[in-house]
C-alpha cells in the first residue's frame, strides 16, 4: 500500500477518486472518517485529513459538521469531465506525437481508432 | 494544536571523553508525530532524556514550548519518556503501578490504560518483573500512551512484543492521537512499521543530526526501479544504487535523488515500475560508516 512516487496524501486522494468512477463510493455514501483511515492503513491522520482537504476543495467530498464525510452529488460527472480533460491532454497528446515520428498517417491512426471502437460498442 | 513545542539548540552531552550529542539544533513543532531514528549508540536516548528533564546538557540549550525543563514543575508534569524497560520499577505489581500513575500524572486516561492492557491479557497482580519480554514492552507502551503527556516520547517500547502486538499499537497510538492530538516522538529500528505513522523523520548519527525534514519530503529524494534484473542494471548504471532486492528474476533496486523526466519515460517504456524510497534504504545510507565520508 502506498508504494507509488506520490505523496501518500495525493495516493489516498486517487484511491478515492478511483473507487467514486468505479461505483465502489456512490454520491450520498459516508467515507471513512480520519480516524478510521488512519487507523486502517496505519498512517498518520494527518496525512489522510490532507488527502480529504483535497478532495473537499475539488467539491468531490463534502463535510457535514458533526456527522463526517460524504461522496457530493455530481462529483462523478466532475471526477468525468476533469479525467476527459487529461485523456486529451496527457493521453492521446503523447500517443499522436509518436505516431507522427513513426511516420503512421492520419488514415491509419482513425481506421484503427474505428475499429477497436466497434469492438468495445460490441461488447 | 496542543503539545509542547520541541526546540535544542547546539546541545552538546559528553560522557568522558565520548560525546554522545555533539552539536545537536533540532525544532520539533508541536500537535505532530516525529520519528527520531538513528542506530545503537546514535544517541537518541541521551536526547529523549534531555527532553524528559532527567538530565541537562553540558553546553547548549533545550526549551519546551519555550521553556527550560529542566527542574520544572509543571513541564515535568506534562512530559512523558518510556523505553521498553528501565523506566518502572519492576518489583511493583502492574496494578500498583497504574495507580502510581493515575495519581501522578495529571493528563492519565484509566480508561485507555485498563482497556489495552485487557485486549494483551495483562495480569494486574504480578509484578513487571515477572512478566514476559513482549508483555513488559505492552506495559510500558501503555503507560506511555495513557498518560497523555503533552510531550509524548516512546523509546523501543515495541521492542519484544510480537508482530500482530506491534500493529495493534499501533493502531491504538494513532486512534488516540486523532482523538487527543499532542506531540508525540517514537523511536524505533523497526522503521518500514513506522515510516507511515511519522509526519516528520530525524535521523542521529554519532550524536549528531544528520537529517530532520517532513516524511514526505524524504520519501522524493529516492526511487525504486523494479523489474527484470539485466534491465534494472542497465538503466541504473550511472545512477547512485543503495539498495538492492532480488526476487527471482526480478530486481528492486533504490537510486538516490528523483530522476530526470526522459529517463522515467525510458524506465516505463521498459516496463520498470518506479516508486517511492523505503526510509529504511535511506536511514541506511545516510547512517552507514563506510559511505560516510
Amino acid at each position: 500500500m502506498f508504494e507509488g512516487r506520490d505523496p501518500i496524501y495525493l495516493q489516498i486522494a486517487e484511491a478515492i477518486r478511483g473507487e467514486i468512477l468505479t461505483g465502489a463510493l456512490q454520491e450520498g455514501n459516508q467515507v471513512m472518517s480520519t480516524t478510521q483511515y488512519a487507523t486502517t492503513y496505519r498512517i498518520n491522520p494527518a496525512t489522510a485529513a490532507k488527502a480529504f482537504a483535497e478532495l473537499v476543495a475539488e467539491e468531490i467530498l463534502v463535510k457535514q459538521r458533526g456527522v463526517g464525510m460524504f461522496v457530493a452529488e455530481g462529483a462523478t460527472d466532475r471526477l468525468r469531465a476533469a479525467r476527459r480533460e487529461a485523456f486529451f491532454d496527457e493521453r492521446l497528446a503523447p500517443v499522436v506525437r509518436e505516431a507522427a515520428a513513426l511516420g503512421i498517417t492520419a488514415a491509419e491512426l482513425t481506421a484503427y481508432l474505428h475499429t477497436h471502437l466497434d469492438q468495445e460498442d460490441d461488447r | 494544536m496542543t503539545g509542547l513545542s520541541v526546540t535544542t539548540r547546539d546541545v552538546s552531552v559528553r560522557y568522558g571523553a565520548a560525546r554522545a550529542l555533539d552539536g545537536v539544533t533540532l525544532d520539533l513543532a508541536p500537535g505532530r508525530i516525529h520519528g527520531l531514528l538513528g542506530r545503537n549508540g546514535a544517541g537518541k536516548t541521551t536526547l529523549l532524556s534531555l527532553l524528559a528533564s532527567f538530565q541537562r546538557p553540558d553546553s547548549g540549550d533545550v526549551a519546551l514550548d519555550g521553556r527550560d525543563p529542566f527542574e520544572d514543575a509543571r513541564l515535568m508534569q506534562d512530559t512523558s519518556l518510556m523505553r521498553a524497560t528501565g523506566d518502572l520499577a519492576a518489583d511493583l505489581k502492574i496494578r500498583d503501578i497504574l495507580r502510581l500513575h493515575r495519581t501522578g500524572r495529571a493528563h492519565f486516561d484509566r480508561d485507555l490504560a485498563d482497556h489495552l492492557l485487557d485486549r494483551f491479557d495483562i495480569p494486574r497482580r504480578r509484578s513487571l518483573a515477572r512478566l514476559s519480554r513482549g508483555q513488559q514492552s505492552v506495559v510500558a507502551a501503555t503507560i506511555g500512551l495513557a498518560s497523555r503527556a503533552p510531550l509524548t516520547m516512546l523509546d523501543e517500547v515495541h521492542l519484544g512484543m510480537d508482530a500482530p502486538t506491534r500493529q495493534e499499537f499501533t493502531e491504538a497510538l494513532l486512534a488516540d492521537f486523532a482523538e487527543h492530538p499532542r506531540t508525540i516522538i517514537v523511536s524505533s529500528h523497526l522503521i518500514h512499521e513506522i515510516e507511515h505513522v511519522l509526519e516528520t523523520v530525524t535521523i542521529l548519527h554519532r550524536g549528531r543530526v544528520v537529517l530532520s525534514e517532513e516524511a514526505d519530503d524524504l520519501r522524493t529524494q529516492g526511487t525504486t526501479v523494479t523489474g527484470r534484473a539485466d534491465r534494472v542494471e542497465v538503466m541504473t548504471r550511472d545512477l547512485r544504487v543503495v539498495g538492492r532486492r532480488d526476487l527471482g528474476p526480478t530486481r528492486e533496486a533504490t537510486v538516490l535523488g528523483r530522476p530526470h523526466p526522459a529517463w522515467v519515460t525510458e524506465a516505463e517504456r521498459q516496463g520498470l515500475q518506479l516508486g517511492a524510497a523505503p526510509l529504511q534504504d535511506l536511514f541506511i545510507h545516510l547512517t552507514s560508516d563506510r559511505d560516510a565520508a
